[in-house]
Order: structure tokens, then C-alpha cells, then sequence
């Protein structure tokens, strides 16, 4: 049996880069648990999916894991330290790009660094800012403003501005949700080809299945009421990923197992 | 082959353009006017009300030109038009800066949008101007019970406007300054503010409306050297072609600061276009 993994290591050999235990989140004032005991670990340089519908708490997970909330319970601990807040090793997309109107696109991507060490830092972090910009295909609209940009693009500059700050781990909340679907497919597989480039660890909250197949190493199937991990699905399909493997049995094979628990889930 | 005419023909449905799309909006403009001149001119002449009560245009005109002439040649207009303008300044420095800091309080403070806002709301539902005559037996007959009345006037549109651009921050942007880490301060000043300045210059407009009602009625309540006064005056005597013109060029103020913040407003919210 192959095992590829994103950056083309076997995973179980990679060091563990996050750690979920017992990870518990009730609101107050509800009666229902948001999340029961989710655990979890990513290791170094795979991509893991999580998908469920909408309500199952795959949203309150990431933010979590991103340090934006506080658990109720369990511990979540990234590169050997507890996340009790946000950090700049967590890299986030989110379901827009939300670029500031008002910045240039390079202002836009050098933002995180700007506002948690300041100016200088964010003139220091120029270079860099320009290389990624160049990685992802957006020189020349480094003075461009966001009303200038495509859909697309903008959630290139967002990869960007994630990039910027080095991150451990990249925390991708539906990221390409609003685009059409054919930039959803191309950004899917620039999403790849950056991930392998990084080495990256990376974790995806999505809805779509073919989108959590194509992508990941594993896939993390949420049921709702309580929020929970029901299966865990590794994919076992070579790397790196191409748009016409969603056409093999062998992904329509996944893609079942996954909508079938998901439908189990969603009647119970 | 086809030449211009078989095309025409070959045309089955055009669309249909109206007559009022088709001429220039100047056009439209000034043919109102002169519809509207007219007309009054007309009811000067059918002797339906009192000459005394309605002047001709003619009449209106000459005013007009007088009160002008007055303005330029520094005569008592400009004097009063001085005076007025300043109590509209006052004024709307005042609310500008009252609005912001209230705006910001009810905006971003849980206690200004819990505690605060609903008497705001409340002040806001009540006739500013029946306040006018406590503002001049609190402030006297100068100029300061018209600016404290127009302020006040202005005030409300400029803290509802602040507030609601504060709110319109949408939760995507707001969970990427958490994410960076931005401190409240941080997050009000690189992205809430940003976010509410077109919101605060909409209010903005509305107060440069405002403050010159504020400042007319405080004069027309409390005498002083302003535009109100002299309109005041004017009434009294009967001179209505006077009272017009006065207010023509009273009305010049407030369209005048509007435009200037119309103005500011492109500058500044460039990204808005």
C-alpha cells in the first residue's frame, strides 16, 4: 500500500505538530455540548479535512484550535505548547479574503505582521511579502487595491497574508466556499502544490466532500448533536492530486463511505 | 451585401428610450424653473393673493441681485451672513467631535450601546427645536445659545451614523484582527473606524443640513446679528421679495458645507468609488 502524504512523507513517521485532547465546548445557557471529546493529532506536513454539516460544530473546532475560544474542556497544544490564544504560528484563511479596502494588496498581505510587531517589521517582512505574492502568481498588483482584484486573486493575496508570519500549522476554514467553482478547482490544486512546497501541516474545514477527498490524508467525519468525530477516513491516494482522479473508483469509492456516514449522522 | 438601410430593416425591436433620458439633465432642470416661474408669475397676475404677501419674480429678482450686491460690497448681509455662518461652524465642530466621541462610546462599549443609546434614542425622538428657547435663558442672546442649539440638532445624526458603522464591521474581519492578535484599541483604529467612515460622513451630511436649521431657528428665537434676524426683520416689514433672498443665500451655507464634505468624504474614503 502507497502512503503519500502531502509533502510525501508516511505519516505515521512525522512528528506530531497538534494535538487534540478531550476537546469538550458547551455554551452557556444551551443545553446541548457544541463539541464531545474530539481528539484528534496532525502530524507534520499532512493535510486533514474535517467535514460535516452545517451545525455540527466544525466551525467552533477550528476556532478552538485557532485559539479564538477558549474549550470548556480537554486540551488543544500546538508545536509542544498549549493554545490558550491566538498565535502567530497559526496561519488562517477564512470563507472570504477579507482584505482591507483601503490597504494595497501588500499592505494587505504584511497586516499580521504590522499590527502584532509594528511597523519596521512589516518594512523588514517586504521581501518576503514580494516572494509569496510572486508564488502565487499576483506580481505586478502588489499597489493594486482589493476592488481591483478577481475573487480568486483576492483569496491568493489572503494565502499570502497567511503565509507572511511562517506559520506551524494553516487553519482553512472553507476558504474557497464563495468562489465559482472553476477557480475552486484551480485554487484547490495551487492550495497542493503550496502545501507540498511548505511542508505543510494543514487542517481544512469544508463541506464538500470531493473537496476533503481531493486534498486530504485523512478526513474527519463530524456528526452534529453533540458535535463529534464519527469515522475517520484516511485517503490513500497518490500524490500530487489531480482533478481527473475525481473521475477514478477509487475516490468515488471515498467519496461514498463519507456520504454515507455523513447521512447516518444526519438521520439520526 | 448589406448596406445600413437592409439592416434597419431587418430590425424587428429597438429599445425604446424615454424623452426625458434623451435630453441632457440640464435641460430638464431649467425647463422645470421656468415652468415654475411661470406659474408664479401668473398667480402674481391673476390678483388671487395680495401683492404685498407674494412678490413677482421681477420683484424677487432685483432682491436678489440687491442682497448680492450687499454680500460683495461687505455691506450688513455679510455682516449678519458672518455671523450665521460662524454659529453653523461652531455648531458642527461641536456635534463632529460630541458625535464621534458618543458614537464611538455607543458603538463599541457594551455599556454605551445598553445604558446610553436608549436615552439617546429617546432625546433624539423629542422637537430639538422646542428646546431653542431654554438654550437662549441658558445662554443669553449671543451667539452661543445658537451654536449650542444648532450642536444640538446635529449631534444625533452624526453619534446613530458613527455607531452604525462601528456595527457594520463584518465577523470575518473581526476573527482576522483576533487572530493577529490586535488589541481593542487596535481593532477600533485599523479596522472599525475605517469601516464606519462612510457611514460617519453620511451622518455628516445630515448635520451640515442640520446645524444651519439649528442656528436659524436659535436667532429667530433669540435675536442676535445672524441671517435670522435680518429674515426676522424682513417678515415683520412685510418685504417677503427680501425674505426670499435671504433665504436664497442663506441656503447657499448649507449646500456649500454639504458639498465640502461630499468633498472631503472622496478624498478620504477613496476606496469607496
Amino acid at each position: 500500500m502507497v502512503t503519500n502524504t502531502a509533502a510525501g512523507t508516511p505519516p505515521a513517521a512525522s512528528p506530531i505538530v497538534y494535538e487534540l485532547a478531550g476537546i469538550t465546548k458547551s455554551y452557556a445557557g444551551q443545553r446541548l455540548t457544541a463539541l464531545e471529546r474530539v481528539d484528534f493529532v496532525l502530524r507534520k506536513g499532512t493535510f486533514a479535512s474535517v467535514i460535516g454539516s452545517s451545525g455540527c460544530g466544525k466551525s467552533t473546532l477550528l476556532k478552538i484550535m485557532a485559539g479564538l475560544i477558549p474549550p470548556s474542556g480537554g486540551r488543544a497544544t500546538l508545536d509542544g505548547t498549549p493554545v490558550t490564544g491566538p498565535r502567530a504560528d497559526i496561519g488562517m484563511m477564512f470563507q472570504q479574503a477579507t482584505l482591507l479596502p483601503w490597504l494595497t494588496t501588500l499592505q494587505n498581505v504584511l497586516l499580521p505582521i504590522e499590527v502584532r510587531d509594528g511597523k519596521a517589521a512589516a518594512r523588514e517582512a517586504r521581501p518576503r511579502a514580494m516572494t509569496l505574492l510572486q508564488t502565487v502568481g499576483l506580481k505586478g498588483f502588489e499597489a493594486s487595491y482589493p476592488d481591483q482584484l478577481s475573487g480568486g486573486m483576492a483569496q491568493r493575496a489572503a494565502i499570502c497574508r497567511m503565509l507572511v508570519s511562517e506559520p506551524v500549522v494553516f487553519l482553512l476554514d472553507e476558504p474557497f466556499s464563495a468562489l465559482d467553482e472553476i477557480t475552486r478547482d484551480f485554487m484547490n490544486m495551487e492550495l497542493q502544490r503550496l502545501c507540498a512546497a511548505w511542508e505543510a501541516t494543514a487542517f481544512l474545514v469544508t463541506h464538500s466532500i470531493n473537496e476533503a477527498v481531493l486534498l486530504s490524508d485523512v478526513v474527519y467525519v463530524m456528526a452534529a448533536r453533540p458535535g463529534r468525530i464519527a469515522e475517520i477516513v484516511p485517503i490513500d491516494l497518490p500524490r500530487p492530486r489531480t482533478l481527473d482522479m475525481v473521475n477514478s473508483p477509487e475516490f468515488g469509492a471515498y467519496v461514498r463511505r463519507i456520504r454515507e456516514r455523513l447521512d447516518t449522522g444526519a438521520f439520526k | 451585401m448589406s448596406t445600413p438601410d437592409t439592416a434597419r430593416s431587418d430590425t424587428v425591436w429597438v429599445e425604446h428610450v424615454a424623452l426625458i433620458d434623451r435630453i441632457p439633465r440640464s435641460l430638464g432642470m431649467a425647463a422645470l424653473l421656468v415652468g415654475f416661474v411661470l406659474a408664479w408669475q401668473l398667480l402674481c397676475m391673476s390678483g388671487a393673493v395680495p401683492a404685498i404677501l407674494l412678490p413677482t419674480p421681477a420683484e424677487t429678482g432685483a432682491d436678489l441681485l440687491f442682497v448680492g450686491q450687499n454680500l460683495l460690497s461687505g455691506g450688513y448681509v455679510l455682516k449678519a451672513a458672518a455671523t450665521t455662518a460662524s454659529e453653523m461652524l461652531l455648531g458642527f465642530a461641536i456635534a463632529t467631535s460630541l458625535g464621534i466621541a458618543l458614537g464611538i462610546l455607543v458603538g463599541e462599549t457594551r455599556f454605551g450601546e445598553r445604558a446610553v443609546m436608549p436615552y439617546l434614542v429617546a432625546i433624539d425622538t423629542m422637537p430639538k427645536i422646542a428646546f431653542a428657547p431654554l438654550f437662549v435663558a441658558w445662554l443669553g442672546f449671543g451667539i452661543a445659545s445658537k451654536v449650542a442649539l444648532a450642536a444640538f440638532m446635529a449631534t444625533f445624526p452624526v453619534v446613530v451614523a458613527t455607531a452604525a458603522g462601528l456595527a457594520a464591521v463584518d465577523a470575518n474581519a473581526q476573527m482576522l484582527f483576533r487572530s493577529m492578535g490586535a488589541s481593542r484599541l487596535k481593532t477600533l483604529t485599523r479596522l472599525k473606524l475605517p469601516i464606519a467612515l462612510p457611514y460617519f460622513f453620511a451622518g455628516l451630511k445630515i448635520a451640515a443640513v442640520s446645524v444651519t436649521a439649528g442656528a436659524i431657528a436659535g436667532e429667530f428665537m433669540g435675536g442676535g446679528e445672524g441671517m435670522g434676524q435680518l429674515i426676522r426683520v424682513a417678515a415683520g416689514q412685510l418685504a417677503t421679495a427680501r425674505v426670499f433672498s435671504l433665504i436664497f443665500y442663506l441656503s447657499l451655507f448649507g449646500l456649500t458645507l454639504f458639498v465640502l464634505v461630499g468633498w472631503i468624504e472622496r478624498k478620504v474614503v477613496f476606496w469607496r468609488r
